[in-house]
């Protein structure tokens, strides 16, 4: 019987963490997806937990989310690796602004502290000289979410799950969708499918922003922490056509991961100049980067709302269609906490924060 | 600094120099390229205690002698543009712009996993003759050579005259094919020389068709090699074991550039026309890329495609001929040499496939898709991209290849952020 | 022509060892220990290929790591560390 609880479009790691959580809740569901999963946004992100503090909405989703996640970090796929997070101040100006910063996690729960200069370059000597001190997220982590997602949805599939692997939806109708091989599944939809969003709810405004990244060869002592500079913020919110900021991360396997750059360019070709800028402000901050021997550089598309935030709802105008997509470059932190937003109003059961910034509503004019 | 040539050539083996010669001779500025610090490629590799054969210093010096011709060593080719070629030697980038590009990447050897061969001691046949010849120590050392196809006679010869003892060659193409594959050498009488000269170097050597190795043994290095001939199987204590199955084209390169390759066999090669041409137009190839021919069809398509650049269609039509002779015969290595299937099978669930990030074969086997497989094992994410456990996973297949990303190598961050090569309009 | 006699010295795991000239560092290395490395799991690892593909022969060529040693040339001083530490994924 083609008729579900809820079919769920797309398993990426937002799409995975939906279906899972939708199976233990008891439902009947179906997942369709037509390529490997995990493969699209969540295969090239850089797997970082972290919550920002810029925005007040997203801050509360990533708080909600990472206390979610923290059930994983023995989980051998996820490959949880606690390297906490060190945000760094170029200079008195940046640093002046971190205790703000440091209450506004403290409110929300987040534990960050102060760094002195003395300490910063204690903690990670590669740094270049004259940096003016950091700030240190020390409960952060970072995962492979690829694996997360495979095993979030064979957990749902253990749990009678149906999985469509390898086909896509081809359109939506009244009591369902239809699959590019002429199946029916009834039921009720989510549609979690990031930057194809477009393909099936057009209404609702998606872009996709590229970003680069490149790892190395295994440098295990090169860095502890994932760095970041206080400006990241500024280049994932602001409106700059290219923008790069210093991000590099160190993964468990000691390969040092460097990022991060975003556009809006629907090309998977690498872009060398935008490669080069971003490479060119990790090497100002790291200057001994520009030795290590670099493998893979790869690109990936973050779906992009107008306002930064995910769609997280039902869809205003269709009956029982509901929509988990469009994070940006926190897909994999906010996706557990997406899950449980969606799912729970789905269900007619209270959210745990506030669900109206999320509300596909806020966008349809 | 902008680094123009009229020709680029990627590739200083019998191919490359031999095209640096006919493209020079015609006054073009050539650029000669490998990232090795002596010409020659893998069958001209430089020996540390013996001459190089009289072939080789003709080719040598015939480059050596025109002044238009820029021999950049040590030169890695990491990322390419249809005008333009990012290289990095001696850690350092630099931009190089072309007109023309020949490809003479020549070819690398086919390693097979089986039970055993991540052993030190284990290596390639081609790899062991090339470890050798650059000074490796195998004086006194007790060596099985072991695979397929001629490379097999040579690599035992290079390795008996630095001294290794020599223990036996296992050639897993049967008798039969053996029998018939020299019955027809008599067409190519330079090859019967040299055959006649293997047997002789390798005198007292045994050499054993329909044989083959099934596993290495050893605990922190190899110990011995268990080998299969016909029905019997026989345990041989030995220091290294060489085994090579053949040559499979490096066509990476190609692929980043979007040249054609003919995909219709396990490993792809260059597609050219009878001028060595590419289907891009400034781009040209030669030599093993264009699928195993050996030595000879280096050279004469080498010279093909250099006077081809240099719009020389007389000099290069008046080759095709002992070109086609010459791809002949490796069609004859083709047809004698076919690999046993069960040289395919050998790897058991627990044998490392991908030795960059230790994936066991098993590990693959809940996955249809290679891109799936990658993500969830990383097979293909180490720092030998894939060209090792890939094209094996081609050979077995497994998987088919994938295409080719910038880097092709391994390089620096700062290469990568050269700004020569990235500061004009992306092709 | 002639290497046999002219030899390079290289200092491979703080031991000296001479080669030909026109040796690789993997041929050092060779006469000195057999073993490169360790792969992913820590099993014993060294060079397969000979040709610069394979990447088990990485070192530490005086001070810069990840070095192929079958495609760098031996140099009078060179100063050469094999990576012992068992590296865990």
């Amino acid at each position: 019987m083609n008729t579900f609880d809820l079919v769920v479009v797309g398993a990426g790691i937002v799409g995975a963490a939906c279906a899972d959580l939708a199976a233990a809740q008891g439902l009947r569901i179906a997942i369709v997806e037509p390529d490997p999963i995990g493969g699209g946004a969540t295969a090239a992100s850089m797997g970082h937990l972290v919550v920002m503090d810029d925005d007040p909405a997203e801050l509360a989703l990533s708080r909600y989310s990472l206390q979610l996640w923290e059930a994983y970090a023995d989980l051998p796929e996820a490959e949880f690796s606690r390297c906490g997070t060190l945000w760094i101040a170029r200079d008195e100006r940046e640093r002046a602004g971190i205790d703000a910063k440091i209450a506004r996690l403290a409110q929300a729960g987040v534990r960050a502290q102060a760094i002195d200069v003395n300490t910063l370059y204690e903690l990670e000597p590669e740094l270049a000289p004259g940096l003016a001190g950091g700030m240190l997220v020390a409960g952060e982590a970072v995962v492979y979410p690829p694996r997360v997602a495979d095993f979030l949805v064979k957990r749902a599939v253990s749990r009678r799950a149906d999985l469509f692997q390898g086909r896509r939806v081809q359109q939506l109708v009244d009591d369902g969708v239809v699959l590019d091989d002429g199946t029916r599944l009834s039921g009720p939809v989510l549609i979690a499918t990031g930057c194809a969003l477009p393909d099936l709810l057009p209404m609702l405004p998606m872009r996709a922003r590229k970003g680069h990244l490149v790892i190395t060869d295994r440098y295990p002592a090169f860095v502890h922490h994932q760095l970041l500079e206080l400006g990241y913020a500024d280049s994932a919110h602001g409106d700059a056509p290219i923008s790069v900021a210093f991000n590099v991360q160190p993964r468990p396997t000691g390969q040092v991961l460097i990022g991060s750059s975003r556009e809006f360019d629907t090309t998977r070709d690498i872009s060398l100049p935008t490669l080069r800028r971003m490479l060119d402000r990790a090497f100002a901050f790291l200057p001994r980067l520009r030795d290590l021997q670099a493998l893979r550089i790869w690109t990936g598309f973050r779906p992009t709302t107008p306002d930064g935030r995910p769609y997280l709802g039902p869809v205003p105008g269709l009956r029982d269609v509901w929509v988990a997509a469009g994070h940006e470059g926190l897909g994999v932190t906010t996706a557990f906490g997406s899950a449980r937003l969606v799912i729970d109003q789905l269900l007619g059961n209270r959210t745990a924060i506030d669900s109206t910034p999320y509300l596909p509503a806020r966008s349809i004019v | 600094m902008v680094e123009r040539y009229d020709v680029l050539i990627v590739g200083a083996g019998p191919a490359g120099l031999a095209a640096a010669d006919a493209a020079a001779g015609h006054g073009l500025r050539v650029g000669l390229i490998d990232a090795q610090a002596t010409q020659g490629g893998q069958v001209w590799r430089h020996d540390v205690r013996r001459a190089p054969t009289h072939a080789a210093v003709i080719a040598f010096e015939a480059v050596a002698r025109h002044a238009n011709i820029a021999w950049l060593e040590r030169t890695q080719v990491i990322a390419a543009a249809t005008d333009k070629l990012l290289v990095e030697q001696d850690g350092q980038s630099r931009c190089l712009h072309y007109g023309k590009l020949i490809l003479a990447c020549g070819a690398r050897e086919l390693l097979l996993p089986f039970p055993g061969w991540t052993l030190p001691g284990v290596l390639g046949a081609g790899g062991a003759q090339a470890l050798v010849k650059q000074g490796w120590p195998v004086k006194g050392k007790r060596v099985v050579v072991a695979g397929s196809g001629p490379l097999l006679l040579a690599a035992a010869a290079t390795l008996r005259k630095h001294g290794a003892i020599m223990l036996g060659i296992y050639e897993q193409t049967s008798a039969a094919q053996l029998t018939a594959f020299a019955s027809r050498l008599w067409r190519w009488p330079a090859r019967v020389a040299q055959a006649v000269a293997l047997r002789t170097a390798l005198a007292g050597v045994p050499y054993r068709a329909g044989a083959f190795v099934r596993a290495a043994y050893g605990d922190a290095q190899l110990r011995a090699a268990e080998v299969h001939i016909g029905k019997r199987t026989r345990r041989i204590d030995c220091d290294l074991l060489a085994v090579g199955y053949g040559l499979v084209p490096n066509v990476e390169l190609a692929q980043l550039l979007g040249v054609a390759l003919d995909e219709r066999g396990r490993h792809p090669h260059i597609e050219v026309d009878e001028d060595q041409r590419t289907n891009l137009a400034n781009m040209y190839a030669a030599g093993e890329v264009c699928g195993i021919g050996g030595r000879d069809v280096a050279r004469i398509e080498g010279a093909i495609a250099g006077h081809a650049t240099a719009g020389d269609a007389a000099a290069a039509r008046a080759l095709h001929p002992a070109r086609r002779r010459a791809r002949r015969f490796s069609a004859l290595l083709e047809t004698h040499f076919a690999l046993d299937p069960r040289i395919r099978d050998l790897a058991d669930a627990d044998t490392i496939v991908c030795r960059c990030e230790d994936v066991p074969l098993s590990a693959l086997n809940d996955y249809t898709d290679a891109r799936a497989a990658k993500l969830a094992t990383r097979c293909g994410m180490g720092a030998c991209q894939g060209r090792i456990c890939g094209t094996a996973l081609a050979e077995l297949d497994h998987f088919p290849r994938t295409g080719s990303r910038p880097p092709i190598f391994p390089a620096r961050l700062a290469t990568l952020a050269d700004a020569g090569f990235a500061s004009t309009t992306p092709t | 022509m002639s290497s046999t006699t002219k030899l390079v010295r290289v200092w491979v795991n703080g031991c000296s060892v001479d080669v030909p000239a026109g040796a690789n560092v993997a041929a050092a290395i060779a006469r000195v220990v057999p073993v490169f490395g360790h792969g992913v799991s820590g099993r014993a690892r060294a060079p397969l290929c000979g040709m610069g593909v394979c990447f088990e022969c990485r070192v530490r060529i005086d001070g810069a790591d990840q070095q192929r040693a079958c495609m760098t040339i031996a140099r009078d001083g060179m100063r050469v560390q094999t990576t012992t530490e068992v590296r865990h994924g």
